[in-house]
Formats: C-alpha cells, sequence, structure tokens
C-alpha cells in the first residue's frame, strides 16, 4: 500500500516542542462489532452480557472437523457499512486465516481478509471545532477498507490463584475493520472520527457504536514529523476503548514521540498500550517481537462473490445518513449549520427532532430541542432515548405558543413541569390557569388601574414613549404572566396616546 | 456362519431383504471375525459392538416390515478420521487422546440414516498423514496379503490402511476412508480391493478431522466396483454445514454399472510412465488398455505435461494447510494436555508429546512455506502449479477424453519398517506420485484391482474422470474388474 499525504501543514494544528513545530500524523484501525444475531461463521449468538460460554457453537470452540459457513447477515452489514462510507464495494473478496497461538483463539488462526477486503476505498467528512471565532471546519478523512474478520474469545486471569480462564462467547463474533488513511494531524481530529463513524455506523443499524461494551475500540496509530518532512516511525497503540482515551493516547505518545526526538533519540516502531488510570502508553511488543502470521487464503471457504445488482438493493434501502440529513435540515428547515449539525449528532437526536418538527416551525423546534431539551439532559445526565419529555409533549408545548394560548416565559415554565411530573401539556395549561389572557376587557381593566395608579410616571411616559414599557412590566405582573404581552404593549401605548 | 462375511454388500443387501439372513446374524459374523482377527491386523482401533448389535437390532425390526434405507443392517467400518458421537474420534493421534464427540460427521450420518451398522473405528496415518498406516498412534495395520511363500509383514498401504485391510480380510463389509494425495486409492491397490476417492465437493467434510482442506475428499473402500458405488451414494450429499460441498443430485450411480465403454474415449497420459517404475506395473497398464479396446473404447495416447511437478507442489499445499489445521490441537479444550510453567511450554510440552514424527515433519514444512519471506516462492508458486495441472485434465477432456487410465501405485505393497522408507520421507512420498494429481485438481479417481505382480501381490489401476462423472468411473472400473476377476488373499489367520 502506497500511503499518501492529503495535508498540508497547518501551523493552528502544529505542536510546539522545545527546538521547534511538529507536526503528529494519526491513522486509526477500528474494529466494530457488526450488528446481527448469529456470530460470523456460526449460529451461536452474539447477545451481550450472557453467562461465559454461554455462545459457543462447536465452530467457535473450533471442536474437530467443523467448518465455517458465512453469515450473510453480517456481509450485508459491511456492504451497508461500506456505502455509509461512500466506499468502493468489492463484489469479490476473500477470507484468509491469520495464524498464532493464544488460549481465547480457538482455531489457533482468525478467519480475516488480508489482499482482498470486502469494502476498498472510501471517505469520511469530519467537523473540527468551533475555533476562537466559533467557526468549524470540514476535513475529509480517507478510508483505506474495510474488512471482515473473527473476534477473539476472552482469557481471564483473575478468577484462579495459577490458572486462566476462557470466555469463548465473543469467538467468531463478526467485526469490521475499518482502516483509515494517515489523514489525521490532531487528537480532535483523531476524536471527531471516531466520533463521527460511530454516528455513521449507529445510522447504518451496522454497529452499535457502545465503546463501553467493546463494540466498537481503536487501534491508534501515531508518529511525529517536522512540517514538511516525510512520514516518521509510527507506534501502534491497541484496544483504545473511548472516543477520551484516543485523545489521551494521542496527545501523550505525541509528546512521548516528540521529547524522544528532540533528545536526539529515534522512534522504535513498536505496539502499545494506553493506560487510562496513568494517562499514558507503554510497549507491549517490538517490531522483531511481531507474529509472522502466514497469512493464507481460508481453504474450508470460497472467495465471498455478489453481483451489482445485490449492492444496489442494499443502497436503495440505505436510511438517510447524518451529512445527507444534514444539508437537508439546513436547505429545507432553514437551520444554520450549526444547530444541524448538533441535530444529526445522534441519530436518536435526530429522530426526535423531526418528530417535534413535522408540521411545525423548524428553527423553533431546533430551539427548543438544542436549549431546552438537551440543555436539560445535559444537566441531569440523561440520554434522549429515555428523556422525561416526549417529542409529542414538546410538540404541544411549541403549538401551544404558536396558538398563542401561552407566553414564550409560560412555556418555560411548562417544560419545567412536564420534564418534573409529565402530564400533557394542554391540560397542565388549563389546569394550572397558566392560559394568557387574550381578553382585551381584562386586560384593557388591568392598564387602566396601573396608569390610574402613578399619574407621574405616565406623565413621563407620554413626554418618553421608550417609559411605557414599564407599564407593559407593571400589568404583566398584575396578571401574573399570563396576559398577552402583545396586547398589554398595544393597549399601553393606546392608554397613553403614544404614537409611533 | 463366517460365510455371511464373505457377502459383498449388494450379495447381502439381496439376502437380508429377501429375509434370507438377518442383519444381526451378519453384524455378529463381523463382530466374530473381527474379535478372533484383529489382534493380527489392528485394523480397528475400537470395536462398537453394543452399538453394532443394538443398530443391527433396529435394521432387522425395519427389514421385517419390508422397511429400510439402502444400506439397511450392512455392516460398515469407520476411519478414525470422521467424528461418531460418543465414539473414539481420535484421528489415530495422540494429541487428541480421549476425544469423544458429541457431534456425528455427516457423511456417517448419511450412512445411518440409510440403515448402516457401525461395527468400530479403523486404524488409519495420524491426521491422515502417511502412505502405510504406519505413523498411526495405535500401530502398524498389516496387510492380509502376504508375498507367495513369505510370512513376511506388509503394510497396507495409507492412510486408509485400516479401511483396506478390514475390508480385504472380511472384517466389514465396506469401510469409509478418506483421500488427500491417495489415501483411498493407494491402501485399495495394495490390497485388492476398490476404492473411489470423488469429485471435491462430492462428499461433505463437515465432522471429518481436517487434514488439508482443498484436498480432502472421503470416499468408500470396498470389496468390488457394484459396492463401491452403493456406498458412495449413501455418502454423498450436498451439505448447508460445508460450503465447498456443491448442490448437485447425487446419482444413482449403481445403475452405471454394466454400461458398455464403446466408443468411449480412454486417455493414456505419457507422464505417468516413470522412471524405475517396475515391469509388472507397465504390463499391468497395457493389460487395462487392452481390455478397454477389447470392450469397444478407443485408446489415445495423450499428455499431461504438469504431472511431474505434482508431487512437489501437493506437498507444499497439503503440509500449509495441515499446519494451519492442526493449529487447534493446542491443549486447551479437549484431548491431550501436558501441563507447562506457563501457557507457552503447555503448548509445546502438549504438541511435542501429542504428534508423532511425520506430523511434526509436515507442521514444520507447512510453517515454512507459509512463513513471510518465503510465501511467494512456495504456497504461491504451488497453487500456480496447481492451477496448471488442473488445466492439463481440462484440455483432455475438452479434446474429448472420458476418463484416463493410469496405474494406481508405482509398487505393490511393501514391508512393515521398510528401512529405505523410515530413512528417506521422500521414498514414501512418492507412493502418491499417480494419485495427488487427482486431488490437486479436484477431479474423481478410483483404484480397481487388475492383476498381481510376480510375488502375486494385487495392483491396482487408477480411472480418472470429468468432474462430478462418478458414473464413468463405475462403469469403466467394472469392465476392467469383469475383464481381471476379483483378488482375495489366502486365508492364513
Amino acid at each position: 500500500m502506497t500511503i499518501i499525504d492529503t495535508r498540508t501543514p497547518d501551523p493552528k494544528r502544529l505542536i510546539p516542542g522545545a527546538t521547534g513545530d511538529w507536526e503528529v500524523i494519526i491513522g486509526l484501525e477500528v474494529h466494530a462489532q457488526v450488528t446481527s444475531n448469529a456470530k460470523l461463521f456460526s449460529g451461536a449468538s452474539t447477545s451481550f452480557g450472557a453467562a461465559p460460554n454461554a455462545n459457543v457453537s462447536l465452530v467457535d470452540a473450533a471442536m474437530p472437523g467443523m467448518l465455517p459457513v458465512i453469515n450473510e447477515e453480517c456481509v450485508k452489514q459491511a456492504i451497508r457499512t461500506g456505502l455509509g462510507l461512500k466506499a468502493q464495494i468489492n463484489l469479490k473478496s476473500v477470507f484468509d486465516r491469520k495464524n498464532y497461538f493464544y488460549p481465547d483463539l480457538p482455531q489457533g488462526y482468525q478467519i480475516s481478509q488480508y489482499k482482498q477486503p470486502i469494502v476498498g476505498e472510501g471517505k469520511i467528512i469530519i467537523s473540527v471545532g468551533p475555533d476562537k471565532k466559533g467557526e468549524f471546519e470540514d476535513i475529509e478523512v480517507g478510508i483505506e477498507r474495510l474488512h471482515l474478520e473473527q473476534d477473539a474469545g476472552k482469557s481471564i486471569h483473575d478468577q484462579h490463584p495459577t490458572m486462566s480462564y476462557v470466555d469463548l462467547n465473543r469467538s467468531g463474533v463478526a467485526l469490521m475493520e475499518i482502516v483509515s488513511k494517515p489523514d489525521m494531524r490532531s487528537s480532535d481530529e483523531a476524536k471527531a472520527y471516531v466520533t463521527k463513524l460511530r454516528t455513521i455506523v449507529r445510522y447504518l443499524g451496522t454497529c452499535d457504536g457502545n465503546m463501553d461494551e467493546g463494540s466498537m475500540r481503536a487501534d491508534v496509530n501515531v508518529s511525529v514529523r517536522r512540517p514538511g518532512e516525510p512520514f516518521g516511525t509510527r507506534c501502534e497503540i491497541k484496544n483504545v476503548n473511548s472516543i477520551r482515551f484516543v485523545g489521551q493516547a494521542i496527545e501523550y505518545e505525541a509528546r512521548r514521540q516528540i521529547a524522544i526526538l528532540e533528545d536526539g533519540g529515534k522512534i522504535d516502531q513498536e505496539t502499545r498500550l494506553f493506560d487510562p488510570n496513568k494517562g499514558e502508553t507503554r510497549s507491549m511488543r517490538s517490531k522483531e517481537e511481531a507474529h509472522d502470521y502466514r497469512y493464507f487464503p481460508d481453504p474450508d471457504l470460497l472467495p465471498l462473490e455478489f453481483d451489482q445488482a445485490y449492492v444496489d438493493a442494499l443502497a436503495a434501502d440505505l436510511p438517510e445518513l447524518p451529512d445527507d440529513k444534514k444539508n437537508r435540515l439546513v436547505d429545507t428547515l432553514g437551520l444554520s449549520a450549526y444547530d444541524a449539525s448538533i441535530l444529526v449528532s445522534e441519530k436518536a437526536i435526530a429522530d426526535y427532532f423531526e418528530k417535534v418538527a413535522a408540521g411545525r416551525d423548524g428553527k423553533a423546534a431546533a430551539n427548543w430541542v438544542i436549549n431546552d431539551l438537551l440543555g436539560a439532559l445535559n444537566k441531569a445526565g440523561g440520554d434522549i432515548e429515555n428523556a422525561p419529555v416526549s417529542p409529542d409533549q414538546l410538540g404541544a408545548i411549541i403549538d401551544l405558543i404558536k396558538e398563542g394560548t401561552i407566553s414564550g416565559k409560560i412555556a418555560k415554565d411548562l417544560f419545567e413541569i412536564v420534564w418534573n411530573e409529565g402530564g400533557d401539556p394542554r391540560e397542565l395549561v388549563e389546569s394550572r390557569g397558566m392560559k394568557q389572557v387574550t381578553d382585551t376587557g381584562a386586560i384593557e381593566k388591568a392598564v387602566d388601574d396601573v396608569i390610574a395608579a402613578n399619574p407621574d410616571k405616565a406623565e413621563q411616559a407620554r413626554a418618553k414613549p421608550t417609559m411605557a414599557g414599564w407599564f407593559v412590566g407593571q400589568v404583566m405582573k398584575a396578571t401574573g404572566g399570563k396576559a398577552n404581552p402583545q396586547a398589554v404593549n398595544d393597549l399601553v401605548k393606546a392608554k397613553l396616546g403614544i404614537v409611533e | 456362519m463366517s460365510n455371511l462375511t464373505r457377502l459383498t454388500i449388494s450379495e447381502a443387501r439381496s439376502k437380508l431383504r429377501a429375509k434370507e439372513i438377518k442383519a444381526t446374524e451378519l453384524t455378529d459374523a463381523y463382530l466374530d471375525a473381527i474379535d478372533a482377527a484383529n489382534g493380527e491386523f489392528n485394523a480397528y482401533v475400537t470395536v462398537t459392538h453394543d452399538k453394532a448389535r443394538d443398530m443391527a437390532k433396529a435394521s432387522d425390526e425395519k427389514l421385517v416390515r419390508g422397511e429400510g434405507g439402502a444400506l439397511e443392517g450392512i455392516p460398515l467400518g469407520i476411519k478414525d478420521l470422521f467424528a461418531t458421537e460418543g465414539v473414539h474420534t481420535q484421528a489415530c493421534s495422540h494429541v487428541l487422546d480421549g476425544f469423544r464427540p458429541r457431534y456425528e460427521s455427516t457423511v456417517t450420518a448419511n450412512l445411518w440414516a440409510d440403515g448402516a451398522v457401525m461395527l468400530g473405528k479403523l486404524n488409519m496415518d495420524e491426521f491422515a498423514m502417511g502412505s502405510s498406516n504406519e505413523t498411526s498412534y495405535y500401530g502398524a495395520v498389516t496387510n492380509p496379503w502376504r508375498a507367495a511363500g513369505s510370512n513376511k509383514q506388509l503394510v497396507p498401504g495409507g492412510s486408509s490402511g485400516g479401511s483396506a485391510a478390514a475390508v480385504a480380510a472380511w472384517l466389514c463389509a465396506g469401510a469409509t476412508a478418506t483421500d488427500t494425495g491417495g489415501s483411498i486409492r493407494q491402501p485399495a491397490a495394495f490390497t485388492g480391493t476398490v476404492g473411489i476417492k470423488p469429485t471435491y465437493g462430492r462428499v461433505s467434510r463437515w465432522g471429518t478431522v481436517a487434514f488439508a482442506s482443498s484436498l480432502d475428499q472421503a470416499g468408500p473402500i470396498s470389496r468390488d466396483v457394484r459396492d463401491a458405488a452403493i456406498m458412495l451414494k449413501s455418502m454423498a450429499s450436498v451439505d448447508g454445514k460445508d460450503t465447498t460441498s456443491v448442490d448437485l443430485p447425487v446419482p444413482d450411480y449403481e445403475a452405471a454399472i454394466g454400461r458398455s465403454v464403446k466408443g468411449m474415449k480412454i486417455g493414456i497420459p505419457k507422464e505417468y510412465r516413470v522412471d524405475g517404475m517396475p515391469a509388472d506395473i507397465e504390463a499391468l497398464w497395457q493389460k487395462g488398455i487392452a481390455w478397454l479396446k477389447e470392450a469397444g473404447a478407443e485408446i489415445v495416447d495423450i499428455s499431461l505435461p504438469h504431472t511431474k511437478y505434482a508431487l512437489p507442489a501437493y506437498y507444499i499445499v497439503a503440509p500449509a494447510e495441515a499446519s494451519s489445521n492442526l493449529a487447534r490441537y493446542d491443549g486447551v479444550r479437549y484431548g491431550l494436555r501436558v501441563p507447562g510453567k506457563d501457557i507457552i511450554e503447555m503448548y509445546e510440552n502438549t504438541r511435542a508429546a501429542g504428534f508423532g514424527r511425520e506430523v511434526k515433519r509436515r507442521i514444520m514444512i507447512g510453517t515454512y512455506v507459509l512463513s513471510a519471506g518465503y510465501y511467494d516462492a512456495y504456497y504461491l508458486q504451488a497453487q500456480k502449479v496447481r492451477t496448471l495441472i488442473k488445466k492439463d485434465f481440462e484440455d483432455a477432456f475438452a479434446a474429448g477424453i472420458d476418463v484416463i487410465l493410469t496405474p494406481a501405485t508405482p509398487s505393490a505393497a511393501f514391508g512393515v519398517a521398510d528401512q529405505e522408507m523410515a530413512s528417506d520421507p521422500v521414498k514414501m512420498y512418492l507412493n502418491d506420485i499417480f494419485t495427488v494429481t487427482v486431488n490437486m485438481a479436484g477431479l474423481p479417481g478410483i483404484a480397481v484391482p487388475a492383476g498381481m505382480d510376480a510375488n502375486g501381490l494385487p495392483l491396482g489401476l487408477q480411472l480418472i474422470g470429468r468432474p462430478f462423472d462418478e458414473e464413468t468411473l463405475f462403469q469403466t472400473a467394472h469392465v476392467i474388474e469383469q475383464a481381471a476377476g476379483r483378488f482375495e488373499p489366502a486365508k492364513w489367520w
């Protein structure tokens, strides 16, 4: 594989060292567990949290004479993901054996794809920012390939004083290894890339993206160089299992490498581990200790072949992807790019928003979802699937404002009541007397009362019309905030004889 | 009574259906024969007396009602490579000590579904690696044949040596076997029995311990051509659990027997006339040519130019796959475990103790040829040779050849513990010189006894056919069988 440098050094991304600036080069290999009921080559279940070795078939345990049979659902998911990454779909791909010994690798080899992966080159657009001016920057990160492979089992070392236990529940579960090109130049970009990739697979339903359950993990390749120089020697940080850790690992690793180089040392190509407790990476094995995996085509499996019509049918069924959705929200609802990108960042948020916005003003809906709902969720620490205010409830609140039944200010109170206590917003407005007073007779009386009680202020207001606002405030106070502010404003001006 | 064991499958089938004999009698006759003679031959590594009697009893119940499958009540021996539920399945290796699968291979399940009775598990070369059955952890198998006037023990060939010996010595009516480079056909030729390796993909590999996945195929060893046709019909199937099995209907192979070969084109490949080939083998080949010509077939000299590269290429591809297939025998989950101070030492101790010399040799060859820096020069090159070998055959068949006739082996059976073979593994590998091409090309090949050498030992001819054209092989082999007659050892045990 020839590596093409797609980026020109950008001063704002450089890391200052003791002897000058450095540029960090990052490429990621993300392992994403395919959402499927059964494993890649066996019928065993993939459910999370089962008792150890409950989800193990004869094939997964590599019993003598067992043979792998490809799970078509996993193939479809890989193709769908490839389509979501705007990538080349290879109509013919080959499964290879990657040979090494490990207790949680029962076959003694992992079935993977080496020379001919199912998905070739593609791309992801990430958005980094905001910078000091509040601007976001879109960056294209190349995808090198996506291939299907088996996950390994798990060795458990803390259950017995002298023995290790093996849990094969994950053994044979389908993974997509998604390899980026070395196109990222900061930890923020890498984090944005993983975030975006996770958003895409979640939209597609091809991976649940739950990093804390191990459904997604990243091998992070980091090297540094002086701007304009060729790529330096890279180190691979294995199995980083959160987006935050991806950022921390890169920051630490870049500084470690810079320190070595500035001291006149050189970087050894090696595999490293990230220790989240210490926030540092440490050596796992050197290049010399690297395995010779003796890849060769798995003779138990024929090449994986399908036709373009098969791909086209999957493409036709693809859901709207985040970038497309964002463009649509901007183009048809008139949202700002910033608001739209927040709304599409998670499929659940976008789904929620679209329910609220249906038949309503998009901007109003966006404001309520972003400022009030997401704000409250942030504070309370919940996720949108379990938000105490449903899209219907929030929609009703927005409708009540639009109809003039409640004011914007009352609406905030109403939102809080629905959040804390639940209930139908319409009924709450009735039962709690929150309805806006639009009866001009009642408002008129209140205006008259305030003017009569404050003749000197009325005099001043007639001379200086901006003083009318004080009267409006007093009337609103007197009516408990329920008077229609526009009606109050009109009446105050009329009664004071202010002409605009 | 012991005459029952002399019946072929087709003869026994008629007598069972006609209720002239009972399945239980037939099974008991075989069990008695095994109990009496297995000490001499070491053909069985385990005898399943109770299971055999239970199965025979069930067959009798069906036969009484006029029901039953194609092999109802027929007692068979099963090569130790096939997984048999709850029964010794160890590929005759120490590393699988005590392994009793919870599953049944597709091949044996097919046989039981057709009513066959299991007598026990048959000896074989360890993991099917060998041509003399001497690499078995359970010891060598003795060939029922002896050279005229000699008491010297001969090998039955391998790897399906137990299968061939048991069939020839009337210790089963027929046997399952497997063939990766000649392991059905060579032992069949050494014991005067019939053995067919079907087209790759004709028989499911599911539940059969793997040696070299792209070459392994199961097939029968039997007393005559008709029995082989009957057994293969039951063994073959398309299997969703083996994606390399091919979705084609299984024909009634028996129906091909007795058809004329008149007008058929028989190819005689000149490359199979190897240096130092014994005169007996050449004479046998000429006899075969003459018989087929007499039967009205046309004899055509052909060339399969890449034949000489087949054996070296085979001994790259097969060990490469084996080195990976045998990685699972690591002492972690089943079979032998020899403890060590850590996991690496446990692996090393287990595999050092568990595998025999020949298996270790092939694992090392296979590991070497797949290693970084050697892959292109060995494995990839061997795969290219394989493509060329396949093309040689395709060209011959495209030119109108219906079936290719060759010797099955370069010699008759040799002695147990032969010093020359033991000191030079390549000499042993040369046993497969006429048979490996067929595995490399994925074609069907049958070995049929056709004569004897000067010492009175049986010799076989091989017929090679088009993919999935086993019918033509049975048809042609039957013509040779009719002309050559049947070959049975003089009973000395």
